[in-house]
């Protein structure tokens, strides 16, 4: 049985909470790296990261793309969407084609 | 290219032609692998685009509500409200195989069948807006479970794609031209023994020859 993390600073995740999920506070890139190591290692098959988390420990997101657990998806935070999570689709297309198509 | 370092022999020819023929297959195969992804991958990526665009528009409906219920409620009572979640979900992972690539596939189940049991506070001490932003966020959980679904899909996917894509270019443009050349440079070297060695039992027939019989062939003969 597998379970799903949301990390990300307290007003973002909060609501994540009533619904049953598991949710990591966390303020700064150190404490998030931390929480996604560990969400890593133990039975979280999808962790949620807000896209403000994301662009600090963007470097150890970068490690589980290419592991099957866990799915590690970009969320926007309270402040609204970067465009980041876009951006990451972006560079997977990049990655697969060889060339950006746009 | 590297036929400076291959013997010119039957033995090493035959070998060459066969795995000539192993990469062309091969070669085929990959490319055939690579163009089924791709045409997976596209499909994906679109579904993906649309989803992210729901999920980035929920989540934002959502977090906008969640402001207005921070702002009327005092944080501690905000805190206390959501401290002890009675909801609580599970996930099944399983996995599909997309052309060797094995995918997860979510599916979650949540420990309390109503869906009221999302507020986990009872309603007089709260505000309402903090119940409009939880029916949000539950809302649009179930499109959150199938963007992580599908984006993970598609990373892993990307990645396999890339992988293919190397090992297709790999054999088109390196592998095959390489064995093609070198065994044209056998199959050259070892016709040119062959006309070595006529040419020279020809000179040794004329020597025996003339030593038998003093024989001289004609000039242009």
């Amino acid at each position: 049985m597998y379970k799903i993390a949301v990390l990300g600073d307290r007003d973002s995740v909060m609501g994540f909470k009533a619904l049953g999920l598991d949710t990591f506070f966390v303020d700064n890139a150190e404490e998030a790296r931390h929480a996604l190591h560990k969400a890593a290692h133990e039975e979280y098959a999808i962790v949620y990261i807000t896209e403000q988390m994301a662009q600090m420990i963007s470097a150890d997101i970068a490690r589980y793309k290419t592991e099957t657990t866990p799915a590690v998806i970009l969320i926007p935070g309270k402040t609204g969407s970067l465009g980041i999570g876009a951006q990451a689709l972006q560079s997977a297309i990049e990655r697969a084609v060889g060339a950006d198509i746009g | 290219m590297a036929s400076k370092t291959i013997n010119p022999t039957r033995m090493e020819l035959n070998r060459l032609k066969g795995r000539l023929k192993t990469a062309t297959r091969g070669h085929k195969l990959l490319k055939d692998k690579r163009d089924e992804l791709m045409k997976q991958f596209l499909e994906i990526v679109r579904r993906n685009r649309e989803l992210r665009a729901k999920v980035e528009k929920g989540l934002e409906q959502a977090n906008a509500a969640f402001t207005v219920a921070s702002a009327l409620m005092s944080p501690e009572m905000l805190e206390q409200a959501l401290l002890y979640p009675k909801q609580s979900v599970e996930l099944d992972m399983k996995f599909k195989n997309i052309m060797s690539v094995n995918v997860p596939v979510y599916e979650f189940h949540t420990k309390n069948e109503d869906p009221a049991e999302i507020y986990p506070y009872g309603f007089a001490q709260t505000s309402g807006e903090l119940d409009a932003a939880l029916e949000a966020l539950a809302n649009v959980f179930n499109d959150m479970l199938e963007l992580a679904e599908v984006e993970k899909t598609m990373q892993l996917l990307a990645a396999d794609i890339e992988k293919t894509r190397r090992r297709v270019n790999a054999l088109e443009y390196v592998m095959i031209p390489q064995f093609q050349q070198n065994i044209r440079y056998i199959s050259m070297k070892l016709e040119e023994n062959e006309r070595g060695n006529i040419t020279r039992l020809m000179k040794v027939k004329d020597m025996v020859l003339q030593e038998a019989h003093d024989f001289k062939q004609p000039a242009n003969g």
